[in-house]
């Protein structure tokens, strides 16, 4: 018996399988959950009933495109905000240290519970009204680093003899830039879009806090019909919100490879 | 020189921004007012009464709680992550690929998914929710950092090495210890650190996968009381706390990152 173990795991690749059985029952499996829950009914039987739920329902279709809304007009101002950002903090000649980069990246690791309220706080002491202007300053508050450094990880690994050979062939900066740097650094700024959309639309308490209770964004409807045991139209809502990963997930094949190498922050 | 200035100038502006609030939280924890913004003088007896037993005691019980969790998911997920990794080194490249790709699921889903997707798990599988789950959910979305913090270090090795230490005499386990481990350690360490930061910071996976049983994380106890109306005072040390915690966890992986390059490239 042990013999049979030890020649098992003499073979490095049988290694993974401990991680692909976890990875199946507590990846796989719940998201075919989800798909299972969101096309049955209560008893279990096939139905589209909650697909026309949220059709007919006014309030979820109306959550679900304000949600789109706000994240829109939070990842635009992330691009907006973050790639000036982004290029000075690339760029040697401004010599920027690390730590710089380090300061920028940091608020991606403080729980977004406190960051908000945070932010609320700070709303409060300038006397700023909690609302869709403080939605909006709080969503870009939160996610701007989840946008500077995807930017950042492609401009700095970027081929500067491109650049030069641009310069050389007489392009004016202006040219450069648009012509070259923002083209090559688009895998950047897509997997930045997808840090920041997505996320925006499914928070959940965030929305809350900002404005006093007062606007709602997709996040919370899943979460309030989980939580009232709506299990099925939870799922539903949560398989439409899949099908946008899918979506935006199609543009983002190519960034996986350059993410995964170097350092971790 | 002038765009140098306006240059710097850009991201000093942005950095007060970003960082404004939580300063006005560290400011503010340092005296005793109620409302945030009143100045009542210089004191700290916030941090005091926060820790004072009796009065606080669901705080600390949820502080305890974290700390627990977070030590329980890191370390499974390390020593998962790290047999993981090994083996997937040494797949196929196809294979690798796919498992690479099943790997970065819980990454790439939002954590509401990750916590839906759990929460209908536990339920169809009649698991009743609590501390368990809990750190399972953990588990969940912490192997995958652990795997890429310590793939690398596994490409960077010799490989000749461990044949050496096998035609030596070595068995596979020996060669497993003296040579392997050595050479990943520090992608273990790392990958420790941020599934440890990953797992304290988590609100939305908890929230799903908790139960009703009256377990409280510091995420969740900071969101219900959010939701009773506002900042408690004490969760302005508490956010103070945790962050300067986080800033220098984060502080730590970083040097180490640098001086692993180092010496890369020497």
């Amino acid at each position: 018996m042990s013999r049979s173990i030890s020649t098992f795991l003499g073979k490095r690749r049988n290694w993974t399988i401990p991680y692909l059985l976890f990875l199946a029952i507590f990846v796989v499996l719940p998201l075919v959950l989800i798909v299972f829950y969101a096309f049955t009914d209560a008893e279990g039987n096939f139905s589209l009933v909650h697909f026309r739920k949220f059709m007919i329902h006014p309030e979820a279709v109306n959550t679900f495109a304000y949600s789109v809304g706000i994240a829109i007009i939070t990842t635009l101002a992330c691009i907006l905000l973050g790639y000036p950002a982004a290029w000075i903090l690339s760029q040697s000649r401004f010599n920027t240290s690390r730590t710089m980069v380090v300061l920028f990246i940091l608020p991606m690791w403080v729980n977004i519970l406190i960051r908000t309220l945070a932010t609320v706080a700070l709303f409060d002491f300038l006397h700023f009204p909690l609302g869709e202007g403080a939605l909006i300053f709080g969503m870009i508050y939160n996610f701007l680093p989840f946008m500077i450094y995807p930017i950042y990880n492609t401009l700095q690994k970027m081929d500067r003899s491109l650049i030069e050979a641009a310069q050389d062939l007489g392009a004016t900066p202006f040219q450069v830039f648009v012509r070259t740097v923002f083209p090559l650094s688009m895998p950047g700024v897509i997997s930045g879009i997808m840090m920041v959309f997505m996320p925006t639309i499914s928070t959940f308490a965030i929305a809350e806090l900002l404005t006093m209770n007062n606007i709602k964004l997709f996040g919370t409807t899943i979460q309030e019909n989980i939580n009232n045991g709506m299990w099925n139209y939870g799922a539903t809502l949560s398989f439409i919100m899949l099908i946008l990963i899918g979506i935006t997930g199609l543009f983002n094949q190519e960034e996986d490879n350059a993410s995964n190498e170097g350092g971790l922050l | 020189m002038m765009t140098k200035y306006l240059a710097k100038g850009y991201l000093w502006l942005l950095l007060i921004l970003l960082y404004s609030p939580i300063l006005i939280i560290m400011i503010f924890s340092f005296t005793e007012a109620k409302v945030l913004g009143n100045w009542t003088g210089f004191s700290t007896k916030l941090y005091t009464s926060l820790f004072s037993g009796g009065v606080r005691h669901s705080l600390v019980s949820a502080l305890w709680n974290t700390f627990t969790i977070a030590m329980i998911a890191a370390t499974v997920s390390t020593l998962l992550g790290t047999m993981a990794a090994i083996g997937i080194y040494n797949l196929r490249t196809r294979t690798r690929q796919a498992v690479g790709f099943v790997n970065s699921i819980p990454m790439l889903n939002p954590d509401i998914i990750t916590g839906v997707s759990l929460f209908l798990l536990f339920i169809s599988l009649g698991i009743s929710q609590g501390f368990v789950t809990v750190v399972l959910a953990h588990i969940t979305f912490c192997t995958p950092y652990v795997v890429l913090s310590v793939m690398p270090r596994l490409k960077y090795m010799n490989q000749n090495v461990y044949e050496a230490a096998l035609d030596l005499g070595a068995t596979p386990f020996q060669a497993l210890r003296k040579v392997i481990l050595p050479e990943i350690r520090p992608g273990m360490i790392s990958g420790f650190i941020l599934a440890f930061t990953l797992s304290i910071d988590d609100f939305a996976v908890t929230i799903f996968t908790i139960g009703n049983e009256g377990l409280e994380t510091l995420s969740t106890y900071i969101y219900a009381d959010a939701r009773k109306g506002g900042l408690t005072p004490e969760l302005r040390p508490l956010s103070t706390i945790i962050f300067v915690t986080v800033l220098v966890l984060l502080i730590i992986i970083n040097k180490r990152a640098e001086k692993a390059n180092a010496n890369k490239r020497t």
